[in-house]
């Protein structure tokens, strides 16, 4: 990425016209076809492109579906429904955009736990994990904003829920929870801003979305060893390799987006929104999307009062908390080997939290009565056991596996396995620049 | 400390089973705490399944049914008569099915409300004039619009039957309840259940014992030309079919754009995918 490593060179006039004024062909050369990306990446690593295809994807459905929306309480469920019915392929642009909110989280979280498993965080990478956190943030707040403008049953009801966490902060809950909404409860002023930030947070994400890509151009990416790139026969160009792989990786999520879709666009959502918001009506059960379950099942799970700390505030703290755990991350990991493939500890302890966080989500769908309560409870309590304990403890007690000098001596020792491949073929790479 | 993860893991499986065995005995039969009593029946659909389509004169069968005896009290309110095109009907039979129609407009140039004959461009005239109305001449509770009813209801599958539902393509939670819904009147509740004044005994009504709706077919109530069976069953398949049809009216074209996208974008992976190996053949990774 730094000037002094550039191998652009023009070729035609216009592209020597440009770089001479302003050198945006050698930014994007050496960004996405010269950028030098480590030999061993695996198909983990083409969730950064895949949640790019998304965000476009979300921005543009979103735009046109904006030009036939109106955000008022007493249209707002029925120009949905004219999309639907009389927009040319409206169908199609709701479902893409409803669905694609969907699958964006499946790849950020595809994302986020391929990060924590190969210790992607860890310096020099800090930087660009919290921008990563960030994004994750903001598209927590336009997903739930999205959710409200269908203006259903679980629109009213989620934002009436989710708006009510902010009036147990002390002092000035009430304010920012009136602040958000406009008034006392969810109505007309709501539906308008959240409809306003909803069209203005997507341009946030795709800002630091770019610093993301920024912060990762100068450390470079980390890759399954967790071995920093040491020679150039660690390398290949960003394209062709990185390029294809991405592509293909791409269409295979892309087919299993397309399934849901096209076949079963309202199996991620909620009956229940299919029914105009009525204040004076509740739902027997009030659950947010899917992607919210395992933080609502934290929330849920606090039901006692510590101290001074009521439930609900209590229920607050820790589901903030436990985004927040996220950003703490590069400083709770103790240990000095990234990746989980030389940490056998920290590997079963991965898995568990994977196993946990579902299980969460899980429970998140559930009523919270009965036995489902402290469950949620065990599982709030590893999810922050996790963090908290298990990553500063191993790290300092856990003995790593051995580890290869570089990455082509993993590459070299994973292919001598009789995978077929000639040992001098690893030499290849060199001569392709 | 594996051992630890162990009896963990234990003490998790004993307090989920115990907790289901403690759920089971709450399920009382006489105060049911979970609803519907029972699961909706999955019935086998001409519209499911990836290459589902909507039959016509299954649809035209359904729409009889709602308008001689769902739309005495239900409305429709999102559902144009032109879209009727979809049920086979043609242009100069869906002009004077509309024109069957009174539809209250205005004002005119002098400023007065009228009635004038329907369009196709109107949708189906709601048969109250507000929700009061609707809730007041239904003892207290206004029935619900029925053009999103198909999609608007859905009894949850539960785990794991929701995984297999993905690779199965159930999308017909709702047809399958509202069919469960008006063919599970007349039974006796059991023993010992309170029926609440004034409502109605159904097992597979999601929010309760019973409901205010009075059991709203009978067997030779809509009179069918085409030789279908005029009873109960055949009635609420129809309606149900129709308000899947009201529900989702481009379902047959999502499908279809469905399977072309699917099948491009396998061809086209598949192309990718051999390129990806061409390139990187002769670097080990």
């Amino acid at each position: 990425m730094s000037e002094g490593h550039s191998t652009y060179t023009p070729k035609t006039g216009i592209e020597r016209w440009f770089d001479a004024r302003m050198p945006l062909p050698r930014l994007i050369y050496d960004s996405f076809v010269a950028y030098p990306v480590p030999r061993n990446l695996n198909y983990m690593w083409t969730f950064g492109g895949i949640l790019s295809i998304m965000l476009v994807s979300q921005i543009l459905t979103g735009i046109v579906l904006a030009m036939h929306y109106t955000s008022d309480t007493n249209l707002a469920f029925d120009s949905v429904e004219k999309i639907m019915r009389d927009v040319n392929s409206g169908w199609l642009l709701r479902y893409l955009h409803a669905n694609g909110a969907s699958f964006f989280f499946v790849a950020v979280y595809i994302h986020i736990f391929r990060g924590l498993f190969y210790g992607s965080y860890k310096a020099p990478r800090e930087l660009l994990w919290i921008l990563g956190c960030i994004i994750y943030l903001l598209m927590m707040a336009t997903g739930f904003m999205g959710y409200v403008l269908p203006w259903g049953q679980m629109s009213f009801w989620g934002a009436t829920v989710i708006t009510g966490f902010f009036s147990a902060i002390p002092l000035v809950g009430n304010w920012i929870q009136q602040l958000l909404l406009g008034g006392f409860a969810v109505d007309d002023p709501t539906l308008n801003r959240f409809f306003a930030l909803h069209y203005l947070l997507p341009f946030m994400i795709a800002g630091v979305v770019v610093l993301h890509i920024w912060a990762l151009h100068v450390v470079g990416q980390s890759n399954p060893t967790g071995i920093e790139v040491k020679s150039k026969t660690d390398t290949v160009a960003f394209t062709p390799y990185a390029t294809i792989k991405d592509a293909f990786g791409m269409i295979v999520f892309l087919f299993v987006f397309a399934y849901f879709v096209f076949y079963l666009p309202n199996y991620l959502g909620h009956a229940d929104n299919y029914i105009v918001a009525n204040p004076l009506k509740t739902p027997a059960h009030i659950v947010p999307e899917w992607y919210f379950l395992p933080f609502y099942a934290i929330l849920r799970a606090i039901t006692f009062n510590i101290g001074p700390i009521n439930s609900k505030l209590g229920g607050v703290l820790c589901m903030f908390g436990a985004i927040a755990m996220l950003f703490l991350v590069p400083w709770l990991d103790t240990s000095k080997v990234r990746s989980a493939v030389y940490r056998p500890w920290y590997k079963l302890f991965f898995w568990l939290f994977v196993a946990d966080a579902i299980l969460l989500g899980w429970l998140g769908s559930q009523p919270a009565e009965g036995s489902y309560v402290f469950m949620a409870q065990m599982a709030t309590l590893f999810y922050f056991t996790f963090f908290l304990i298990v990553m500063p403890v191993l790290g300092l007690i856990e003995t790593p596996r051995r580890l290869p000098n570089s990455i082509t001596e993993a590459v070299l020792e994973k292919n001598k396995g009789g995978s077929g491949h000639p040992a001098g073929a690893a030499a290849a790479p060199q001569t392709k620049g | 400390m594996k051992k630890i993860l162990i009896s963990l893991a234990l003490i998790g499986l004993v307090a989920a089973g115990t907790a289901a065995m403690a759920a089971e005995e709450a399920h009382n039969a006489a105060a049911p705490t979970h609803f519907p009593i029972n699961e909706p029946k999955e019935m086998s659909w001409s519209f499911t399944g990836p290459f589902g389509t909507y039959d016509k004169g299954q649809l035209q069968r359904g729409l009889k049914v709602y308008k001689e005896v769902c739309s005495a009290c239900h409305s429709m309110n999102l559902v144009a008569f032109r879209t009727l095109s979809d049920l086979g009907y043609s242009e100069a039979q869906i002009k004077s099915l509309a024109a069957s129609y009174t539809i209250h407009d205005g004002p005119n140039d002098a400023g007065d409300m009228f009635d004038r004959p329907g369009k196709p461009s109107d949708h189906f005239p709601a048969p109250f004039a507000n929700v009061e109305a609707a809730a007041s001449a239904n003892g207290g509770a206004a029935p619900p619009d029925m053009s999103l009813l198909a999609k608007a209801r859905g009894v949850e599958r539960g785990f794991p039957q929701f995984v297999f539902d993905i690779f199965t393509q159930y999308d017909a939670g709702g047809p399958d309840y509202i069919h469960s819904l008006l063919t599970g009147y007349d039974q006796t509740p059991p023993a010992g259940m309170v029926i609440p004044e004034g409502t109605h005994y159904n097992p597979y009504f999601m929010s309760g014992v019973s409901l205010k709706m009075p059991k709203p077919l009978s067997d030779g109530q809509v009179t069918y030309d085409d030789g279908a069976p005029q009873t109960v069953d055949q009635y609420s398949r129809d309606v149900a079919s129709f308000l899947a049809w009201a529900a989702e009216p481009h379902m047959e074209d999502r499908k279809k754009t469905g399977f072309r996208v699917l099948f491009f974008l396998l061809i086209f992976g598949a192309l990718v995918y051999m390129t990806k190996r061409r390139v990187w053949a002769d670097v080990a990774h």
